[in-house]
């Protein structure tokens, strides 16, 4: 058995260091938060509160599974492995270093965007089999944030794309040996971290679970590890889009050689984990209509703009 | 355009920045069964009942502590020695009721009933959580080190009679006053 791309034993080192990843970060963030409001976080469980994670999973496992009587079981049992499933369908197509990755596939990017696109469906599906108003607020804003920012995250990528000349992520990534896409596509890059937020609904704009105003949204009914679900799902979300921003703009594994290119792709990704954490603690949510606005009007004109520029660009490199 | 960029974006970062850099303040937590946080002097903990400074009680037991106390949780009844002091037969503070207001020793006339810093005071059982006055009481004089209600006030005792308290001029003859 060789680590090769699409080996089993990559298959299996990527899906479980992903999730663990993922549950790991529930203590990150929480420590990561305490550190910038000048608190402690966790820190009794294990050596620096490490395993505080082991904690709240065998808090989350031995809860009560409770399905509300008034909700539409099917959909409410199927909407939380939704997300789950399709964030970690993502992750297949992320080259994480040379030999490390599930699939080369040419259409990596469109793959990616058309997952984010089908985890709409988990949360849309959430809301709506709970038959409890907040949860239909939450997954109707949650419908309408995914879908809007959807369509501008895709167009701030085109302009990689066309610099690269290939939807195929470990294309892209080599296609920045001489230089990072960050400095040319620097708006397109602000651009999808922008989306990239709003499509994990992470703060500040995770107006859809927004607690001060719907309860927990979407999830509002669940209960035990259907909740731990969507809660994982939120921080797989996080590290795909921490991965993207790493492999699209800022040159995946590539870096000095004097560390291997998987501890580089891994620094780079924990930059933007930490960097997501930090908008969480300093930045509040914006309001409903502000944040349509500022998506509709002001981002997806000037995701245009970009890819019009870049294109242009590219034909005067060329000479035309 | 400008404007909105800056008033968006760089607000923003302003905020960003501002928050990363408390990673290099000191924190303000205190670890509390590591490490024993210092309390305030003037903190409203648990309640005492002090002595003067002969050592004896200065609770007087008027009642004005448990008729101050808003919820109630002071009983006390009155009893007299063979000096004539007056001092609390009972005294019984019901602290799974107390809200630490701190009235009572406002109201405290002899400055016998104080509130300490002391906080920890958790208990398995509710009963455990009424204190007696042999509970209460401490051996010494709690915040006020010179305060001596009997040396003070007119009452008469025995050692002490009337006038003879610290200030205090001897009784006048009314009747010397006539004309």
């Amino acid at each position: 058995m060789s680590f090769e791309v699409g080996s089993a034993l990559s298959i299996g080192a990527i899906l479980f260091t992903v999730i663990i990843v993922a549950a790991m970060l529930i203590w990150v963030e929480r420590r990561l938060l305490g550190l910038w409001q000048e608190r402690l976080g966790p820190n009794r469980v294990g050596p620096f509160g490490l395993l505080q994670v082991v904690a709240d999973m065998i808090k989350i496992f031995t809860k009560e599974d409770w399905v509300p009587p008034f909700a539409d079981k099917f959909s409410f049992i199927l909407a939380p492995p939704i997300i789950m499933v399709v964030i970690l369908l993502s992750f297949s197509v992320i080259p994480f270093a040379p030999g490390v990755g599930v699939i080369d596939s040419d259409i990596g990017v469109l793959f990616v965007l058309a997952m984010a696109s089908l985890g709409a469906y988990s949360v849309m599906l959430g809301g709506l089999s709970s038959n409890n108003k907040y949860a239909l607020l939450g997954s109707l804003r949650a419908a309408a944030q995914m879908v809007s920012y959807e369509v501008f995250m895709g167009i701030s990528l085109l302009g990689v794309v066309a610099l690269a000349g290939s939807f195929n992520l470990r294309e892209i990534v080599l296609s920045q040996s001489d230089g990072w896409f960050i400095i040319p596509q620097f708006v397109g890059f602000v651009i999808f971290l922008i989306a990239g937020i709003a499509e994990s609904h992470r703060l500040p704009f995770d107006i859809p679970e927004a607690e001060q105003e719907i309860v927990a949204g979407y999830h509002t009914e669940y209960s035990g590890m259907k909740f731990g679900m969507f809660f994982v799902g939120e921080y797989l979300g996080v590290v795909l889009v921490s991965s993207l921003m790493v492999v699209l703009f800022f040159g995946g594994w590539l870096g000095p050689a004097f560390l291997p290119p998987i501890v580089w792709f891994v620094l780079k990704a924990s930059f933007f984990i930490a960097f997501f954490v930090l908008l969480r603690a300093a930045i509040p949510r914006p309001r409903y209509d502000q944040l349509m606005n500022y998506g509709w009007l002001f981002l997806l004109p000037l995701s245009l703009l970009n890819l019009v520029l870049t294109g242009a660009y590219i034909l005067w490199q060329e000479g035309l | 355009m400008f404007r909105l960029i800056k008033d968006t974006l760089g607000s923003q970062c302003v905020t960003l920045w501002r928050v990363f850099m408390h990673a290099f303040a000191k924190t303000d937590t205190v670890e509390y069964p590591d490490v024993q946080p210092q309390m305030a002097a003037r903190w409203r903990g648990r309640i005492i009942l002090s002595r003067d400074p002969d050592g004896e009680e200065r609770c007087v037991a008027c009642n004005l502590c448990a008729v101050a106390c808003p919820v109630d949780c002071i009983a006390l009844q009155k009893a007299e020695d063979e000096e004539g002091r007056w001092y609390p037969e009972f005294f019984r503070i019901n602290f799974s009721r107390c809200i630490m207001c701190g009235f009572c020793e406002e109201a405290c006339p002899t400055n016998a009933i104080q509130l300490t810093p002391d906080f920890e005071m958790a208990e398995y059982v509710r009963q455990d959580m009424v204190w007696e006055k042999e509970d209460l009481l401490i051996n010494g004089t709690g915040k006020y080190h010179d305060y001596n209600f009997y040396r003070i006030a007119g009452k008469k005792i025995a050692g002490k009679d009337k006038g003879e308290a610290r200030n205090e001029e001897a009784p006048v003859n009314v009747r010397s006053l006539l004309p």
